[in-house]
């Protein structure tokens, strides 16, 4: 059904460092690896001269100017927010898109998309993508065939990405349990929203990259300054004249 | 957005179709015999040809059935319910008026109800988007409503409502068009928004996340051809609208000049679903730089 659930009783997501990401793109090889395997995600002419694919996550990179200081380079993260007012759920006329009242998750019921891309449409972030040879619409699960399953060794039971990030970079809980660890990051960290004014309610959060440290004086500064004595210093001053 | 053929065919097909089932149904005119056949086929024909049309872009149509079923929340389901149960309701008017069966008019009052009711459903799918700005307002309805009401009534030869039509379409073209440029604007959403980094500073893309474009930069960011938009506005306006108006004032009416009149309002009526597409612009560009 693709009205929303009234209540869920947890609510399951990612927090994003954006301070600690460095843009290696493992997360987006690791997704792409886990999903394809376990229930498809497939490419177009991938060794030829015109490839494309499906990906679930994405890895963009921008450069952000402050008010002062030097420019930085901030890599970023896209994929499925698990929004609590998911507007991809409500536009699906069949039903394949919902929303579950267990974990909050936002899934595709794929035996049930007619690969219409309305979906897509609604969603402000760009978290899906039309498989190109199965033509329906794909999403981040959060691995739901990795935490759900027991028989995996217990630090395996978590999303690809998170497992794989070597940087710590992405973090998985309940964002429903304000004492979960994720909850907490946020709370510590001013983890935010993305785009509050589309009305979604995003699950997922982000963490600002911290304030940089500003050296106000180069460490080799005072070398800089040394005068030259002697007969450096007699051409030093026979130098500037003639300049 | 990407101008899909298919949908732009759906929705002026289906739009004027259903405009001339409305007023076939209201009983303006009420043909009889092979004439009316004629119009009820028209009619059918532009309805049910555009509601396949649409079906082509579908990556499993042969699951559109599914489409039915969630009619409470999503308008594009409701727009399937209201397009199947209109082209019933209909049906027992239509053999009515080509078998001369004397079936009460008040169906067919039902069924032009039903068939207006389906336009608005259509118009809602794209107005209920806040992810496209340009489409998320009151201009949508109007827009699609005055389609189906002036190109309902030029094929059904219908002068009055065509008149009426063709100017609360003007007045729709030219509001969308002047609301639509600011809209991006006024949603407020920069690449700033989106990726939430505008608390530190001025954000720019530095990399883009892919080599080649993806399923999300096809179907939402469109660039090609903008350059023509003066024309083709001039076009939509002039085609679907005031070349109407004024060729009912001027030319002598007959089923002919009705049937050319009609072609010049579907030319324009092409032309600005085109733009509609084209123009519009999604908010997942921010993400990517563009729009």
């Amino acid at each position: 059904m693709t009205s929303l659930p009234t209540h869920v009783e947890k609510q399951l997501g990612l927090v994003i460092d954006l301070d600690t990401c460095v843009g290696c793109q493992a997360c987006v090889t690791a997704c792409k690896g886990w999903n394809d395997h376990s229930h498809g995600l497939s490419d177009a002419d991938p060794y030829g001269a015109d490839p494309s694919g499906a990906f679930l996550n994405r890895v963009h990179s921008y450069s952000v100017q402050p008010a002062e200081g030097a420019a930085q380079t901030i890599n970023f993260p896209r994929s499925c927010l698990h929004c609590a007012d998911a507007p991809c759920v409500t536009v699906c006329p069949t039903g394949a898109s919902f929303k579950r009242s267990e974990d909050g998750i936002v899934l595709v019921n794929e035996a049930a998309c007619i690969g219409c891309g309305l979906c897509a449409w609604a969603c402000p972030y760009g978290a899906r993508e039309l498989d190109p040879t199965e033509k329906v619409m794909k999403k981040c699960t959060l691995c739901v065939d990795r935490i759900t399953d027991t028989s995996l060794p217990e630090e395996d039971q978590i999303p690809a990405c998170v497992r794989t990030c070597p940087t710590g970079a992405r973090h998985f809980g309940d964002l429903s349990d304000p004492e979960s660890k994720v909850s907490c990051l946020v709370e510590a960290r001013g983890g935010y929203d993305l785009m509050p004014g589309m009305g979604t309610k995003p699950s997922n959060k982000y963490l600002p990259p911290r304030k940089k440290d500003r050296l106000e004086t180069s460490p080799l500064a005072p070398l800089l300054d040394i005068q030259a004595t002697g007969f450096a210093g007699w051409l030093d001053k026979m130098l500037g004249k003639l300049s | 957005m990407h101008p899909a053929p298919s949908v732009i065919l759906f929705t002026t097909f289906s739009g004027m179709g259903l405009g001339l089932l409305a007023f076939l149904g209201a009983g303006f005119p009420t043909p009889q015999g092979l004439t009316a056949f004629l119009h009820w086929g028209l009619a059918y024909g532009l309805t049910v040809g555009g509601l396949l049309a649409s079906t082509f872009h579908l990556g499993h149509p042969e699951r559109a059935w599914r489409a039915f079923s969630q009619w409470r929340s999503s308008w594009l389901s409701r727009e399937g319910v209201a397009a199947v149960a209109t082209l019933l309701i209909l049906a027992p008017m239509a053999l009515s008026d080509i078998f001369g069966l004397g079936l009460p008019r008040v169906i067919g009052w039902l069924g032009a109800l039903g068939a207006f009711a389906t336009v608005g459903t259509t118009s809602m799918i794209y107005a209920q988007l806040k992810t496209v700005p340009r489409w998320n307002n009151w201009t949508v309805p109007a827009l699609f409503l005055s389609y189906a009401l002036t190109g309902g009534a030029l094929l059904a030869g219908q002068s009055t409502p065509a008149l009426a039509g063709a100017l609360a379409l003007a007045f729709a073209v030219i509001f969308h068009f002047q609301k639509g440029d600011l809209a991006l604007h006024m949603a407020g959403e920069t690449t700033g928004t989106a990726t939430g980094l505008d608390r530190i500073g001025a954000v720019k893309v530095f990399e883009q996340p892919h080599t080649q474009p993806n399923y999300l930069m096809r179907e939402m960011i469109f660039h090609v051809a903008r350059k023509h938009v003066p024309v083709l506005r001039l076009i939509a306006l002039g085609g679907s609208s005031i070349l109407p108006w004024m060729a009912l004032f001027l030319v002598p009416l007959s089923p002919l000049t009705f049937a050319v009149i009609a072609v010049i309002h579907l030319t324009g009526a092409i032309a600005q679903r085109w733009l509609f597409f084209a123009e519009a612009e999604h908010v997942v560009g921010l993400y990517y730089g563009e729009r």
